[in-house]
């Protein structure tokens, strides 16, 4: 009998899961608040600052989505997120989004049942060595001791990297990326690798960036990019639109200093009349105003300006375009059409 | 005759000769040098080996700790203003302090709130940790959970007001019905109050105005060192009393008390705390309906609680195992209950013999608070190696903020590793 109540409380609690998790953006848009997951600090892509703003990369998505669902950039409660549980919290719908450096695989799409609705940030496993040791490539790294993350894709994939091209290498274990900048500092290792971003970052924080070098190979595809639970495809599409607004924006020249101007009437240009709503009923169909792709590109400018802001040449991280760069300029960013 | 002496020695001394100070090697600082340090050649060579160690790490240190930097805004001002000489960069404390005290969250124009609840503190400590102040005192203690709670969360005040009625009338309840069975007693007064903070839990939600004295803060909000306070705290006063219940229901001849004990004590101390954590955090989530707010921060106290309970039950199990059988037979033949015997003979000289063993279990358990940072909540560890290292002004500044972290560790566990070692000299009643 007691087993049987407990069952049922279950199954009701169950269905009461599924309804609500049927309309996120219904949700969103009651609570007047939108919860983005974030990492709990990540150079560049997420962090708060010293009045306990957050800023970064991947916090400019959240913030663009809020602006648009809600009109609202600061309308986002940032979640933070370890790698442990950055999953359970999207699942359990603790968070109605995820934005966080998060590679985009097989197995979490399918098996975890997740929804990437884009990638906002192409990066790879690259290597950093030391300027003297005079290696411009990472096939001349034979015999080379290697300092690598345990337990991590890079791992694999260093491993694949260096037999294939049929050179040996010595792996120096390490636990975390600090542990991994003291040892690569004080010479336990020749080469240090992980993710080109990360490496970048990195050699940002040395006291003589330009005795280290990053080497033009990159061994992996790492696709990163916002995500959010399976089943509710009126949200995916919302936060899937919210990126692609910002990254068409870029290709069509809308930065945050003209879009007021732009958007005030309709232009000569009828994919910017239907990107920021002077034309069309984009918006209506997402289940939005208008104005939503205007109000996301207002916040912080459309994908060129948040990577160079954050992440971009100008700061200390000084990561290049690279891959990130719009389809026009040889990179992979490419937005299907608004229309 | 002293004429005659005076022929036959030349010469005698009539005055005594003024003191002289001891040799300078069997005296003063180089006699105890000479003793402690250089008293065999071992020892020299060992005293020697200790002295260039000392001057080897001061060597580093000083110039470190004294040639720091206090006033930049981030890392590379503080690399610029060093021109490459050794020096902290401390900058990164001056900037952050707020940070790694209060979290990311809490508003900047409310410090004054947790700073006064952490003041209040003492005072509300005072008469339970020092027999000698004036029993009134201990009046403050019991409100001092629901001010400090009002306080740091702020809300209507409405809210610690019901929950200490609530309280009130269970204890009310419970000295009515005790007279008739503890049991009944008992189940009474937690019906009571139970009933008290339903009903009265609809009326602080019709009455509660929305402008509140104290702006309310929400759990999330809170970080830094004072988390691990509030953890700290609220789990060590809990847990002491539910280990001590959880130790004489161990030790109770009522089979169901005794196996209910049993297991919850070995299950929780067969897990790790880590993973009580992960359960509070990320698999509750799963069972909750959705939208159900249980407060994250009461999850890990729950949890923490639970886990250094369990310890402190098999300390003070130790305590009651190290009682003499005649002390429980003495406590029997005067006639006294159980209750009574329990809290006038048995409990006094248990607790005092496990004084160590829980004050061990209460450090460790104030350390511990710092796992939650592996539950992505900003405690002052969380903070160091979530946000503070991850910004693009302090990445790469390692020592300074983790010197600081273990500064405020210190001082909090060695001052309470002093008052246990006190309190043991105040209750040593045995003659050595």
């Amino acid at each position: 009998m007691k087993k049987s109540v407990f069952f049922g409380a279950l199954t009701v609690a169950g269905l009461a899961a599924g309804v609500a998790a049927a309309g996120t953006l219904d949700d969103v848009k009651a609570r007047g608040k939108l919860n983005c997951g974030v990492t709990t600090g990540l150079v560049g892509f997420a962090a708060p600052d010293a009045n306990g703003e957050w800023n970064g990369f991947d916090v400019a998505v959240c913030r663009a989505v809020a602006a648009a669902v809600l009109g609202d950039a600061s309308a986002v409660e940032f979640v933070p997120t370890t790698g442990k549980t950055r999953f359970t919290a999207l699942a359990s719908g603790e968070i109605d989004m995820l934005a966080r450096n998060t590679t985009w695989t097989f197995s979490r799409d399918v098996d975890l049942k997740f929804t990437f609705v884009g990638v906002n940030y192409y990066d790879g496993q690259g290597f950093m060595v030391p300027k003297e040791l005079g290696v411009s490539s990472a096939k001349d790294l034979d015999g080379a001791t290697v300092c690598i993350q345990t337990g991590t894709t890079t791992e694999l994939n260093l491993a694949d990297f260096f037999r294939s091209n049929n050179i040996n290498y010595e792996p120096v274990p390490i636990e975390t990326n600090a542990e991994a900048q003291q040892q690569y500092l004080a010479g336990a290792c020749d080469v240090y690798t992980t993710d080109a971003s990360g490496l970048a970052s990195t050699r940002a924080t040395f006291e003589a960036p330009g005795d280290h070098v990053l080497l033009p190979e990159i061994i992996s595809k790492e696709p990163l990019g916002p995500l959010v639970r399976h089943g509710d495809n009126e949200w995916g599409d919302v936060v899937r639109w919210t990126l692609n607004a910002l990254i068409t924006a870029e290709e069509l020249g809308v930065t945050s200093a003209n879009i007021a101007d732009m958007s005030s009437a309709a232009g000569d240009n009828p994919e910017i009349n239907r990107l920021l709503g002077t034309e069309g009923t984009l918006g209506e169909m997402l289940g939005l105003s208008a104005d939503w792709a205007k109000n996301a590109i207002a916040v912080s400018g459309n994908y060129g300006e948040i990577f160079e802001k954050n992440i971009g040449e100008s700061t200390p991280i000084g990561l290049a375009r690279g891959l990130n760069a719009q389809w026009t300029d040889g990179g992979l960013l490419y937005s299907p059409p608004f229309r | 005759m002293s004429d005659t002496h005076a022929h036959s020695v030349a010469y005698v001394r009539e005055t005594q000769l003024s003191q002289q100070p001891p040799p300078s090697t069997a005296a003063g600082p180089v006699k105890w040098a000479r003793d402690n340090l250089f008293s065999s050649i071992p020892y020299t060579i060992l005293t020697l080996a200790a002295i260039y160690c000392i001057y080897v790490i001061l060597a580093g240190v000083l110039p470190w700790a004294l040639n720091g930097v206090w006033n930049t805004n981030n890392i590379r001002e503080c690399r610029e203003v060093l021109e490459g000489t050794t020096g902290g960069c401390f900058s990164v404390l001056s900037e952050r302090w707020n940070q790694l005290i209060f979290g990311i969250a809490y508003d900047r124009s409310e410090y004054w709130r947790p700073t006064v609840a952490f003041i209040l503190l003492f005072v509300a400590a005072a008469p339970v940790l020092f027999n000698k102040l004036p029993k009134q005192m201990l009046v403050f203690t019991g409100l001092y959970p629901f001010l400090a709670f009002y306080l740091i969360w702020g809300g209507t005040i409405f809210a610690p007001i019901l929950a200490l009625v609530g309280i009130i009338v269970g204890y009310v309840v419970y000295s009515r019905l005790v007279t008739g069975s503890f049991a009944a007693g008992f189940f009474g007064g937690v019906a009571a109050a139970a009933v008290t903070w339903w009903i009265g839990g609809f009326v602080v939600s019709a009455i509660a105005p929305q402008e509140t004295f104290l702006s309310a803060v929400p759990s999330r909000d809170m970080g830094g060192f004072m988390l691990n306070m509030i953890l700290g705290v609220v789990c060590v006063s809990l847990s002491v009393p539910i280990g001590i219940a959880l130790a004489l229901g161990r030790q109770s001849d009522m089979p169901i008390i005794k196996w209910i004990c049993v297991i919850f004590i070995e299950f929780v101390r067969g897990v790790p705390l880590i993973t009580l954590l992960f359960v509070a955090n990320v698999v509750l989530a799963y069972f909750l309906p959705p939208g159900t707010n249980f407060d994250l921060i009461l999850r890990v106290i729950i949890m923490i609680t639970m886990f250094s309970a369990a310890y402190i039950a098999e300390v003070i199990r130790g305590g009651l195992a190290a009682l003499p059988r005649g002390q429980y037979e003495a406590a029997d033949s005067l006639g006294l209950d159980y209750a009574q015997a329990m809290r006038l003979i048995i409990l006094p000289q248990a607790l005092k013999i496990s004084i160590p063993g829980i004050v061990n279990v209460a450090v460790g358990l104030f350390k511990d608070t710092t796992l939650v940072s592996v539950i992505s909540m900003f405690d002052l560890v969380g903070m160091i190696r979530g946000p503070i290292l991850s910004s693009t002004d302090w990445n790469g500044v390692y020592w300074e903020l983790w010197a600081f972290a273990i500064l405020l560790f210190f001082v909090v566990c060695y001052g309470i590793s002093q008052y246990s070692q006190w309190l043991e000299r105040q209750l040593a009643t045995d003659h050595r």
